[in-house]
């Protein structure tokens, strides 16, 4: 298309693809403007909390409608929309979200993490590693890493301006010096490209390597707290630790029952009255495909 | 070692308002000199301290730092930022209350290591032995390095805010009545140690007291203020045993 | 076997077909109709219309019979509705002034110009459950009608430079909550559009707080009036004001104390609050925290929550609470699976350090 093409096509608007005569992925295109404007910003200063304008959804606050204007704003009838909560694409509020795209966008949905051009996600990295191209949405309930250690958001501001991030590694050395390890399993303080500490939503810091230069876009919505940004493509991401007691992530005893991985995060699931456990596969796509028959498509 | 001032403060005055809280003041600090102001409350004590350490811009004057590499530089010049460097790193400050010096939820050692990590330290092991050392030269038990502060007395809280500042080897400390809400006991052996410090680690201090047993034990010159103004100022013997000014012969003379 | 769980989807659409059928409830029962809520529960759609932020008593009514009665879930549905409504442009700001009273009270004088009128209240009921539900008598006219001009009592203070002259916005600008990101410290009229649409039972609480000693600023109801006033746009193609329609608002101003400075002589200081259809709880609410609010610029000392902009200002939308509290309800076995192996961890540890230290006690 031209140039004059493509800006006539941006500032008509768009055929509601749906029954409700909402705009195209619902936002109208002024919000999508300025969420894409706050997103390039984030991108521009990888690990920075740029604030929006986050608008009224019909879901929720805390239940994603950061997530959800992020994807809106980038979404487009060619993309490939997969949504997880907890790993899983069953979970409700993931089933929840979809339709809601499916109704507003009719954008083609998929459970298989190498087909989706857009993922969303709610406190999990899929396992299979992302690719060039892909990129990963995440529902963002607290923003501020700072937040445990000073409420105010005026001081919190002025912290991450100045670098001044002394207390976040006090509150690391208190764990150690009560506990003898750092006891923070999820949302663990990262920081991006060296400047800024961010806070990775609260994906089980099992997740954290996977951040670390990855191919992906990696952008972050929320939608109560007003606050978007992003880890651009092979961006460094470190999650924070002392020399002498460095960051490790969990591990277990058990493997998946289902399909033996050793190597996933793994769900710990209550079986009988007895207490019997049994422990499977968080990423439930990725469980299916590792018992699809070899060289097979496999069921969705 | 050619000799800077720390600290030349020309002309600084302050006004809430229209009324007057600090007029026409003028010195300089020497490094390891320590100037103790005296008065009494209201005399505009607290507010030239303020102004002194960088967290109130005055409305008159200057107040210049002479850094380490031998620059005076203009305090309200810099950045916030740079402001807030210098009162992690070279500078530090003595609250009279513990609990506005320290972060009173989290334990002794990490009080002490906190500028360590603010300038970088990241071997939990390192900082954890500075701490250690901190609350032997402070004459603490190093046994409460896990202990909160809330689980001190006044006299070991104000003994770690110390330690808390002096960890980054700062060359200028401000205090504002450090000994103020401590038993009399309690007090002189805390005057006695931040004798030892001031003199072992060489450092300038400016020390805001109404009482003038502690600028007798720590300050070598002492300006006496009163209504904003300084009176009298000159070395500390001088002036105690002899005042010249009648607020001054008023305050010696009250002292029991 | 263990067999992963699905039926997500079908679970959904179960649950909203027992949420549609609870709704109606007993079908013998003559099903309620949005007009009637608008007309006898208007206490309920004024609640709706003000925190949702949208004037439209029948879609209030509407929000209020899907939400099955629970306002915070009818002022949920009126803003997401809100959020898709193209904007053409901003009123001129109403003018009370000249607002077709229904009621107006004054608590600072015993009589002033214009009258104390009752109007439609509950002020002076007693609260005894009515059994018999007697029909209603059509009320007494009054012999004369209101003036057109009723003096504002807050305007009269004015007039001899008693109180504070109404604020202006710093060059003229408003802020848009609803577009723009809240930031701290914020200006008043932002302000004011939060506690405008904030939460009724938050603000009541919190002026509350004010008026038992957390934050005290000696208020008096100088003025409460109730009633329509029209609504002006001036579009730019005709370069004059156009009426758009009436809208009913309830509006609240407040004369505080305050001590005067050394640059201020002593004068009485304002809170205000206004609100879509007739809440006078909650204009008042909103008077006492907006004075609290005030307190840094007034050359106070902040002590109290009310005061704290920071605190006020981001815990009192209730759409926004509702959905972080209730979104406790969604899954979160994944970090929770995380702090159980952290927690079975430090007890293994701390067991094995027992067991060394016992060890060695027996050795």
């Amino acid at each position: 298309m031209s140039p004059l093409d493509e800006a006539t096509a941006a500032a008509a608007p768009a055929q509601p693809a749906n029954t409700d005569g909402y705009n195209f992925a619902y936002l109208d295109e002024q919000t999508k403007r300025m969420i894409r404007r706050a997103l390039l910003k984030a991108v521009a200063i990888p690990g920075y909390q740029v604030p929006f304008g986050s608008r009224e959804m019909p879901l929720p606050y805390g239940w994603g409608t950061g997530g959800i204007q992020v994807t809106a704003s980038i979404i487009g009838p060619d993309d490939v929309l997969k949504v997880i909560d907890q790993g899983a694409d069953d979970t409700t509020n993931a089933v929840s979200i979809r339709r809601f795209f499916r109704r507003t966008a009719g954008v083609p949905t998929t459970e298989r993490t190498e087909d989706a051009t857009v993922i969303q996600t709610r406190h999990r990295v899929p396992e299979v590693p992302l690719q060039a191209g892909q990129i990963l949405v995440y529902q963002v309930p607290t923003p501020e890493p700072l937040r445990w250690l000073e409420p105010r958001e005026t001081e919190t501001r002025k912290m991450h301006a100045l670098q001044e991030y002394g207390a976040m590694h006090v509150s690391l050395y208190e764990d150690i010096a009560r506990h003898g390890v750092i006891a923070k399993s999820y949302n663990y303080p990262v920081c991006v490209n060296g400047r800024y500490i961010m806070a990775p939503s609260p994906i089980p810091k099992f997740d954290n390597p996977k951040m670390d230069r990855s191919p992906a876009l990696q952008l972050f919505g929320a939608g109560r707290e007003r606050r978007i940004y992003a880890v651009p493509p092979h961006t460094p991401v470190k999650s924070l630790d002392f020399e002498d007691h460095p960051f490790t992530v969990q591990s277990w005893e058990e493997s998946c029952a289902l399909c033996g991985a050793t190597d996933s995060f793994l769900d710990e699931m209550i079986v009988d009255d007895q207490g019997k456990r049994l422990f499977v596969c968080s990423d439930s796509n990725y469980c299916e495909r590792r018992r699809e028959p070899a060289g097979g498509e496999g069921a969705l | 070692m050619s000799e800077q001032p720390i600290l030349q403060v020309s002309g600084l005055s302050h006004r809430f308002g229209r009324r007057i809280a600090v007029a026409d003041v003028d010195f300089q600090l020497w490094p390891g000199e320590v100037l103790g102001i005296v008065g009494e409350s209201g005399a505009g004590k607290t507010t030239l301290l303020r102004c002194l350490s960088g967290q109130l811009a005055p409305t008159d004057g200057r107040v210049a730092y002479g850094d380490r590499l031998g620059d005076m530089v203009d305090v309200y010049a810099l950045s916030e930022a740079g402001r807030r460097m210098l009162l992690r790193t070279d500078w530090g400050i003595v609250h009279q209350n513990a609990a506005d010096g320290l972060r009173m939820g989290v334990s002794a050692g990490g009080n002490i290591g906190e500028r360590l990590m603010a300038v970088g330290d990241r071997h939990y092991g390192n900082i954890r032995g500075h701490a250690v050392d901190w609350l032997r030269r402070v004459e603490m038990d190093i046994g409460r390095i896990d202990d909160l502060p809330t689980t001190f007395s006044g006299g070991m809280q104000q003994r770690l805010q110390i330690a808390r500042n002096l960890v980054t080897g700062p060359r200028l400390v401000f205090m504002d009545e450090p000994t103020g809400s401590l038993d009399v006991s309690v007090q002189a052996r805390l005057l006695d140690l931040l004798r030892r410090l001031v003199a072992g680690f060489r450092l300038a201090a400016v020390v805001v007291t109404h009482d003038l047993h502690v600028v007798r034990l720590l300050a070598h010159r002492l300006m006496v203020m009163q209504g904003g103004y300084v009176v009298e100022s000159g070395l500390t013997d001088q002036v105690l045993d002899d005042p010249q000014h009648a607020y001054t012969q008023l305050l010696v003379s009250s002292v029991l | 076997m263990y067999v992963a769980l699905k039926g997500g989807e079908q679970a959904i659409d179960n649950a909203h077909g027992w949420l549609a059928e609870a709704r109606r409830g007993d079908p013998s029962v003559p099903e309620i109709s949005p007009a009637q809520i608008a007309g006898q529960l208007s206490h309920a759609t004024d609640r709706a219309m003000a925190e949702g932020s949208l004037y439209d008593p029948e879609l209030a009514a509407l929000a209020i019979k899907q939400a099955r009665g629970d306002l915070i879930e009818a002022i949920f549905l009126l803003r997401a509705y809100r959020t898709t409504l193209p904007r053409f442009g901003f009123s001129a700001p109403v003018d009370t002034s000249r607002m077709t009273l229904e009621r107006r009270i004054s608590a600072t004088f015993k009589d002033i110009p214009g009258g104390q009128i009752l109007g439609p209240t509950f002020d002076y009921t007693h609260r005894l459950l009515d059994f018999e539900g007697a029909a209603p008598q059509p009320a007494k006219q009054a012999e004369e009608g209101l003036s057109d001009t009723m003096p504002r009592v807050l305007e009269l203070l004015d007039a001899e430079g008693l109180i504070e002259p109404p604020g202006r916005s710093a060059g003229g600008e408003i802020g848009d909550v609803t577009r723009e990101s809240l930031e701290f410290p914020a200006r008043r009229d932002v302000r004011l559009q939060c506690l405008a649409r904030g939460d009724e039972g938050f603000l009541l609480a919190l002026g509350y707080s004010t008026q038992r000693g957390y934050g005290s600023n000696h208020p008096f109801a100088g003025e409460i009036r109730v009633g329509e006033v029209t609504v002006e746009f001036e579009p730019p193609e005709l370069g004059f004001a156009i009426e758009l329609g009436d809208i009913r608002v309830t509006e609240c101003e407040l004369v505080n104390q305050f001590a005067g400075s050394a640059t201020e002589p002593a004068q009485f200081t304002r809170g205000y609050g206004l609100v879509f259809g007739h809440g006078e709880r909650k204009a008042m609410s909103m008077a006492l925290v907006d004075r609290a609010m005030r307190t840094e610029e007034l050359g106070e000392a902040v002590t109290a929550p009310a005061q704290d902009q920071e605190f006020v200002l981001s815990h009192c939308d209730n759409v926004q609470a509702t959905g972080f509290v209730e979104h406790l309800k969604l899954p979160h076995y994944i970090d929770f699976q995380s702090e159980l192996q952290l927690v079975r961890g430090l007890r293994r540890a701390a067991q094995s350090a027992s067991t060394a230290v016992i060890k060695e006690a027996a050795e």
